[in-house]
């Protein structure tokens, strides 16, 4: 159970951050996740009078405050299209509704989870993150820093012309996937990334670059180059085993995301 | 600490804990259909809306309430009815146990979706868990009730 002994509704970031410089201090953003732990909480800090749960388009890109919620992201139009609904995609499995009312984009990405669907996605855009003493830096390299005391102001998607799929599995309808998947074509390159390996999501470069040009190919080349990527994605990504599913059929599984979600980006699938 | 909020329409100041969840508050305040099915987040059981959204009560802390609205079963129970006797004629219900939490999400899912497709509602309704039943029963009777609701606004506009 988690144990709170001081409430602080904030007034800035600047406060949060001093507030959190102390080890037993916690910011709280849905805290659908953190409600499950065992803690004593010295003082939990709350962002949410802050303004930072909206999501704005701006001319460059789109600015996702970290207590915007999941339920936020997932039925925002100009996104939605900007993504083609792949961010819809990624989100809308996740539990219900009420939950994602609940469930902040900050809580998501700081967490760093490996089944994270969310950062699967926004690890395929040209995502940056926010953070109050860091500054901003890329999604891709957060996700691979250690949890620190810093905080996630908000999450930004930049509108670098791109086209994205997302393909997700799980064993029951709401459970946490067995594996992730999302691919695009992000200004011109290929970037595959693959999640809750159970581990946290990875990308998949293309250093052969099997898939250049690939929306120009002729259709059987594009199905072949597609074949030939989606077994070089499976083969060079480590995979691990859980309660929800073995290493083997992991493998076996990313081969046939990443094959059907660069099929239904290459205009082969709908 | 000190928490100002509106429960089903009646302004309330309270003293709560610092780490009080909405769920127990509401439950301190008599609001019995609010109830705990889980220790996940999982089961929808716990849903309440709050500023119109159904949001899990088991989740959120009490102090995030300040200044907003917040809507239980007992706040709805004309609503409530209505809609009960839908889930009796379809014989959706067996235990009842999930009924609270399911049926708030039937009502924001009312406000905030036209004219859903059987699957936008099940999509909707995804986190309400039910033990006892395979959905089936639910799903007719909340588009039987969908469609009488959209019928007695158009008969309203008629007159
Ligand atoms: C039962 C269950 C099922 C789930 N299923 C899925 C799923 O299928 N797919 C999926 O992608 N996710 C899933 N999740 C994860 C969920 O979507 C959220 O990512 C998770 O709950 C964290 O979000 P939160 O807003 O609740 O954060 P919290 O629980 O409040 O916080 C999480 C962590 O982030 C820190 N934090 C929060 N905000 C900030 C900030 N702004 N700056 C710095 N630190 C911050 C907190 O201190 C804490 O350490 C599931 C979670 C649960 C409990
Ligand atoms: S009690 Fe189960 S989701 Fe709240
Ligand atoms: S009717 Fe028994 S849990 Fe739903």
């Amino acid at each position: 159970m988690l144990k709170i002994k001081n409430y602080v509704k904030v007034k800035s970031i600047a406060e949060a951050y001093e507030l959190n410089q102390k080890k037993s201090a916690c910011v709280l953003g849905g805290m659908i996740w953190l409600k499950m732990g065992n803690r004593n909480v010295s003082t939990a800090i709350d962002l949410s009078g802050l303004g930072l749960d909206t999501v704005q388009e701006r001319e460059d890109e789109f600015h996702i405050g970290c207590m915007t919620s999941l339920r936020d992201l997932e039925t925002n139009a100009a996104l939605n299209e900007f993504t083609q609904g792949a961010v819809r995609e990624s989100l809308r499995h996740i539990v219900g509704v009420q939950f994602r009312n609940c469930a902040t984009v900050g809580g998501s990405i700081f967490g760093r989870y490996g089944f994270s669907d969310v950062l699967t996605m926004l690890l395929a855009l040209d995502t940056w993150v926010e953070l109050h003493h860091a500054g901003r830096i890329p999604l891709a390299e957060f996700a691979q820093m250690k949890k620190d005391r810093d905080i996630l102001e908000a999450v930004i998607v930049k509108k670098t012309p791109q086209q994205s799929v997302y393909l997700s599995q799980r064993n029951t309808e709401t459970d946490f996937p067995v594996l992730t998947c999302a691919v695009s074509l992000c200004g011109g390159r290929a970037r595959t990334v693959i999640g809750a390996r159970p581990g946290r999501a990875k990308i998949v470069e293309d250093p052969d670059g099997i898939l250049n040009g690939l929306t120009e190919m002729p259709e059987t080349e594009r199905t072949g180059a597609v074949q030939k990527f989606a077994e070089y994605a499976a083969e060079h990504t480590t995979f691990g085993s859980n309660m929800r599913a073995s290493e083997e059929y992991r493998k076996l599984l990313a081969e046939v995301l990443v094959r059907r979600a660069w099929e239904t980006l290459g205009g082969m699938k709908r | 600490m000190n928490l100002s909020f509106w429960l089903n329409g009646k302004l309330c100041n309270d003293e709560v804990e610092p780490g009080m969840m909405l769920l127990e508050l509401l439950r301190t305040k008599g609001c019995y259909s609010v109830k705990c099915g889980c220790e996940t987040s999982n089961c929808g059981l716990c849903t309440v809306l709050m500023d119109d959204r159904p949001v899990l009560s088991c989740s959120v802390p009490a102090l995030r309430a300040e200044g907003k609205k917040i809507v239980t079963m007992e706040g709805m129970q004309k609503e409530a009815e209505e809609f009960g006797s839908f889930l009796a004629d379809e014989g959706a219900e067996q235990c009842g146990f999930c009924n609270p939490g399911f049926i708030m999400n039937i009502f924001a899912m009312e406000r905030e979706l036209t004219d859903p497709t059987e699957e936008e509602i099940q999509e909707y309704l995804a986190g309400n868990l039910c033990r006892c039943s395979g959905f089936v029963g639910q799903t007719r009777s909340i588009r039987k009730y969908l469609a009488y609701k959209e019928s007695q606004k158009k008969e309203g506009i008629r007159e």
